[in-house]
């Protein structure tokens, strides 16, 4: 924690930053981001296991991005998604330092993001025990058991969208269900309009999620969406062999063509 | 009508929901499920909790469903045939265990939809519901009832109010005229008024702001920093707006299917991007920080001054639900004393 402030604090008082994305204490022992653009202020910044949000999401916001250079304090899963937000040309390099925590909860040295990029190559990126095995459990249902779960499971869906809000990869400034000449997805959450809505958000995900799981975090409600990414992860891999967000220069698996692809899955 | 206080046993009040539901009414109750305490319709009177703090989702969708079904039609060479929805057909609903603030609720969203038009979705809905409140024994860090008028066992809003007393057995006050006609036609379940005062069964809730000053405030800081410095972790979605009581901004759509279709109403949100933006592609409010204040500006200031109701019952719904704690509650103590 200390080490994080102390960083933080060299940045914004040489002005290589204009502003910190860090975590800090909030309301009822939550932990909330925190934008921090003075160096007197840096004692607000914590770092425990509570801090989980993908704080890379502020990368991309109007409000924060207008803020000048931005230092981030980034997890794994933050520092992938760095790695996507990059490739995808929605955040320029030069714009951003990296306060990078490692598994053990400790700052990481980044000169530069190169660095970072060789630290992801080696690093842990394996999902959760539970999201695993909630994940194989769902691998082991029938087609017609899968199906059902998620009919129940999305019933409940309200479409208030803080999936898509807390996905620092859902950037677009129009989403695709906001489009109403012609109208893709049924506005009203009804069983049928859920189930487009959350097969469309995996789909758009699909070898660009990084598995930070704050989707499924962020639902009001519980519905466990994250594991439909996370799942959709998984078949990226299986099929084309990549990690999203490893490196600075990713191709997106589904938007790219290679003569080598395999093409087993056309009828 | 002058309240009227009397006893309900603990064994009665089983009766009194077995009657209801004998009687044809649909119930909307309190449930425990995956570990989730939220509102179902019919449950068995043994899964009815009376113990929570509150549930994840408000019970708006009683009578602002997040899907109302405004008229069919039908579309042909001749023209446009529109069928009315029948809300003759809408059902009686017993609300069985709303909280005080929630009962509340209605009425905020009342001094809406029957404002200035008169919206009968809506009324038909709210004339055939009865409200069975539960006061609170319990609170969290997140309730703020005390904060905007109300208090743990407030009677505002309910038909009758249930409060636990030390004995196990219920305290039931009687309110309005709905009220007594389940009363009167359950006599035989309740017993003369029990001496043990309500006061001493509620939750403590301490009072945390003034609302009057709040929105005295608010109306000289539409321009203020405190907008963007509070809502820059503020991700835009409309968890807070689609757990609210109150809340009951909407969006009309067209649903249809080759030459027959549905017009509904469903829920929306001014935490939404696309909430305010015009044909043009101009956004008057254009980032979050002026949605933000627009729903803080709503519920403490604008609704107080076209609808003489606030626009929050202090629930903490919102504040639980967030995902990125934007506590309303912390907002508003600070809202009471900026300059």
């Amino acid at each position: 924690m200390e080490s994080i402030r102390k960083r933080a604090k060299e940045l914004l008082d040489s002005k290589q930053v204009q502003v910190i994305i860090g975590y800090e204490n909030g309301t009822s022992n939550k932990v909330r981001a925190s934008f921090i653009k003075d160096s007197a202020q840096v004692d607000k910044l914590i770092y425990d296991e509570r801090c989980t949000q993908n704080l890379a999401l502020y990368l991309v916001k109007h409000e924060v991005k207008h803020l000048g250079k931005m230092g981030i304090v980034a997890t794994i899963p933050a520092m992938r998604t760095i790695n996507m937000l990059i490739s995808e040309e929605q955040v320029k390099p030069e714009n951003i330092v990296v306060l990078g925590i490692g598994e053990d909860g400790k700052l990481l040295d980044f000169p530069d993001l190169t660095v970072m990029e060789s630290f992801l190559q080696k690093a842990n990126i394996e999902l959760t025990a539970k999201d695993k095995e909630a994940i194989e459990k769902l691998k082991k249902m029938t087609t017609q058991e899968k199906f059902d779960y998620w009919s129940n499971a999305l019933e409940t869906c309200f479409k208030c969208y803080a999936c898509r809000s807390a996905c620092p990869l859902c950037y677009c400034t129009r989403c695709a269900v906001e489009c109403n000449q012609p109208q893709w997805i049924p506005v009203q959450a009804s069983k049928n309009g859920n189930y487009e809505w959350h097969m469309l958000r995996a789909m758009h995900l699909s070898g660009r999620c990084v598995s930070c799981g704050d989707c499924g975090r962020a639902c009001p409600l519980d519905i466990p969406v994250h594991l439909l990414t996370m799942h959709m992860a998984e078949e990226s891999k299986r099929l084309f062999g990549v990690d999203s967000g490893l490196s600075m220069k990713m191709e997106s698996v589904l938007s790219n063509y290679k003569l080598d692809d395999k093409d087993n899955f056309i009828l | 009508m002058e309240l009227e206080r009397k006893l309900i046993k603990k064994a009665s009040l089983e009766k009194l929901y077995q009657k209801l539901q004998a009687n044809g009414n649909k119930i909307f109750a309190p449930i425990i499920k995956d570990g989730k305490t939220e509102f179902h319709y019919n449950p068995s009177y043994a899964e009815v909790t009376y113990d929570h703090i509150q549930t994840i989702q408000s019970l708006k969708n009683t009578v602002f469903p997040k899907i109302e079904n405004l008229v069919r039609f039908t579309t042909d060479r001749n023209g446009t045939e529109v069928t009315e929805v029948d809300l003759a057909k809408v059902p009686s609903l017993v609300l069985w265990g709303a909280h005080p603030c929630d009962a509340a609720g209605f009425k905020a969203l009342k001094s809406i939809f029957m404002w200035d038009y008169k919206d009968e979705y809506f009324n038909s809905r709210m004339n055939k519901m009865v409200v069975i409140g539960l006061s609170c024994y319990k609170c969290d860090d997140n309730c703020f009832c005390t904060s905007v008028g109300l208090n743990p066992g407030a009677t505002n809003g309910s038909d009758i109010l249930l409060t636990k007393l030390s004995t196990g057995d219920y305290l039931a006050e009687i309110i309005t005229e709905k009220g007594k006609e389940i009363v009167n036609a359950a006599a035989e379940l309740f017993e003369a008024a029990p001496a043990e005062a309500k006061e001493g069964n509620l939750a403590q809730v301490k009072q945390q702001f003034s609302h009057e000053k709040v929105t005295k405030n608010l109306a000289g800081a539409f321009e203020h920093p405190f907008w963007v410095e509070n809502s820059l972790r503020c991700i835009g979605c409309g968890a807070c707006a689609f757990v609210c009581p109150a809340c009951a901004c909407f969006d009309i759509q067209d649903e249809t299917k080759g030459k027959t279709g549905k017009r509904l109403r469903c829920w929306d949100s001014c935490g939404f991007g696309l909430f305010t933006i015009h044909t043009s592609g101009h956004n008057p409010r254009e980032v979050q920080s002026q949605r933000w204040r627009q729903r803080i500006m709503h519920k403490f200031s604008y609704m107080p001054e076209r609808n003489e109701s606030l626009g929050c019952i202090g629930c903490g719904r919102c504040s639980r639900a967030c995902p990125v704690d934007m506590n309303i509650l912390e907002q508003l103590i600070a809202l009471e004393k900026i300059q």
